[in-house]
């Protein structure tokens, strides 16, 4: 079992297989992927019932979630990529950073908009500089660094370095993100879904969020495959392994 | 593991605690300032000195809403169920404001009558979303 991880690790190391299988799996995840997006868009937004406080204006919500959750795991998965950076010098978790950076900060900044079209017809105010938005804010910025930095270096290898090392430094700011609703008096309410206990949102309404959630999920994974494929293709060209694929097509 | 990968191990955790460390510091040099508003209990304990705004934030006491017959005046009480104080507020009222849900008021604080003139209202609205036909049903 640990030598099968082991091997496994080993293989998504390598250029070349990564190109291989991530080409087989893109259209399968793609199409999973926009077909849960459809569904829990339509149902979200014309089936699930409307809320008895905010009235319809709450469906946002199928939007909102899922973008500011999946911001959130990328961070960390790029947090861990940094680890792997840093410690086997794994060419493959620099490619995963540079290419993930841009979907997490596009995803952050839906979640930042999409919060402050909900907040101005239910709360009041576009913006309210309380821990959650402040910190959320934060976490768009340390991807705007992180994306900023890629092209400040002239060897790629200490741009990944650098990029790793900023990477690990925001990652702290990612448990103050999640649990600043419950340690601070804050304007934005806490969770609402709970793995551990019941959520405290019906059941009608929790499901059509938990396949938007899916959905945006496998987006994530399909345009991040997308990407780590463009920026391997970029960096690979002149290599053997790659000239020999193209020359084959 | 080998030993130059368990030093740079060593770097990587001193990154991140690092990093913690500067949150924690700065956290320390705001903590007076990260919660967004005060509870009535709070403004009791230690009423704010000088005379800067403040946001007050807790429910809209069940009964106080008053509202003006002619204009948009109105006065309610914000309470956390200890403690409450007067809120008296001239505007435009955010959609999820009601009686006996969250609100956060922002304004200036007078001490001695315990009131907050208040020039602008935001609306706090909890965690938990029901359909309204069970909402109705569950009242019934």
């Amino acid at each position: 079992m640990f030598q099968a991880l082991k091997n496994f690790y080993h293989k998504l190391g390598s250029f070349p297989w990564f190109y291989k299988i991530s080409g087989k799996v893109i259209p399968i995840v793609g199409f999973f992927s926009i077909l849960l997006i459809v569904i829990s868009s339509i149902w979200g937004l014309f089936f699930s019932p409307t809320d008895a406080v905010q009235g319809d204006v709450y469906r946002i919500i199928y939007f909102h979630v899922p973008a500011v959750s999946v911001s959130q795991v990328i961070y960390y998965s790029m947090s861990v990529a940094a680890g792997v950076f840093l410690i086997w010098r794994m060419k493959m978790a620099g490619v995963y950073i540079k290419s993930l950076a841009p979907i997490g900060a596009a995803f952050t900044f839906i979640g930042l908009l999409s919060g402050a079209i909900w907040g101005q017809p239910t709360w009041g105010t576009w913006w309210v500089w309380d821990a959650r938005l402040t910190s959320t804010l934060v976490l768009f910025l340390f991807y705007l660094a992180i994306i900023g930095m890629q092209s400040t270096f002239a060897s790629r290898k200490s741009a990944d370095t650098a990029v790793s090392i900023i990477t690990l430094v925001g990652v702290v700011n990612l448990p103050i993100v999640k649990k600043s609703v419950d340690w601070w008096n804050t304007l934005h309410q806490p969770a609402s879904i709970s793995i551990s206990g019941e959520s405290s949102i019906s059941s009608e309404m929790l499901i059509p969020l938990l396949l938007s959630i899916l959905g945006i999920y496998l987006f994530v994974f399909f345009t991040g495959l997308l990407f780590m494929r463009a920026e391997i293709s970029s960096r690979e060209q002149n290599k053997e392994w790659f000239k020999k694929l193209s020359s084959n097509n | 593991m080998k030993q130059h990968r368990l030093k740079r191990l060593y770097g990587v955790l001193f990154i991140v605690f690092c990093s913690a460390l500067a949150f924690v510091l700065v956290y320390f040099a705001i903590r007076d300032n990260v919660n967004l508003f005060y509870s009535p209990s709070d403004l009791f304990e230690s009423p704010p000195q000088g005379r800067n705004a403040i946001r007050a934030g807790g429910l809209v006491e069940i009964g106080s809403l008053r509202r003006s017959k002619d204009s948009l005046e109105i006065e309610f009480i914000i309470t956390d169920l200890k403690k409450s104080i007067a809120v008296n507020y001239t505007g435009i009222l955010p959609d999820l404001f009601k009686e006996n849900a969250g609100v956060v008021a922002t304004g200036y604080f007078d001490k001695n009558k315990m009131s907050l003139d208040a020039y602008q209202i935001l609306a706090k609205h909890d965690e938990n979303y029901v359909p309204k036909e069970v909402k109705k049903a569950l009242e019934k």
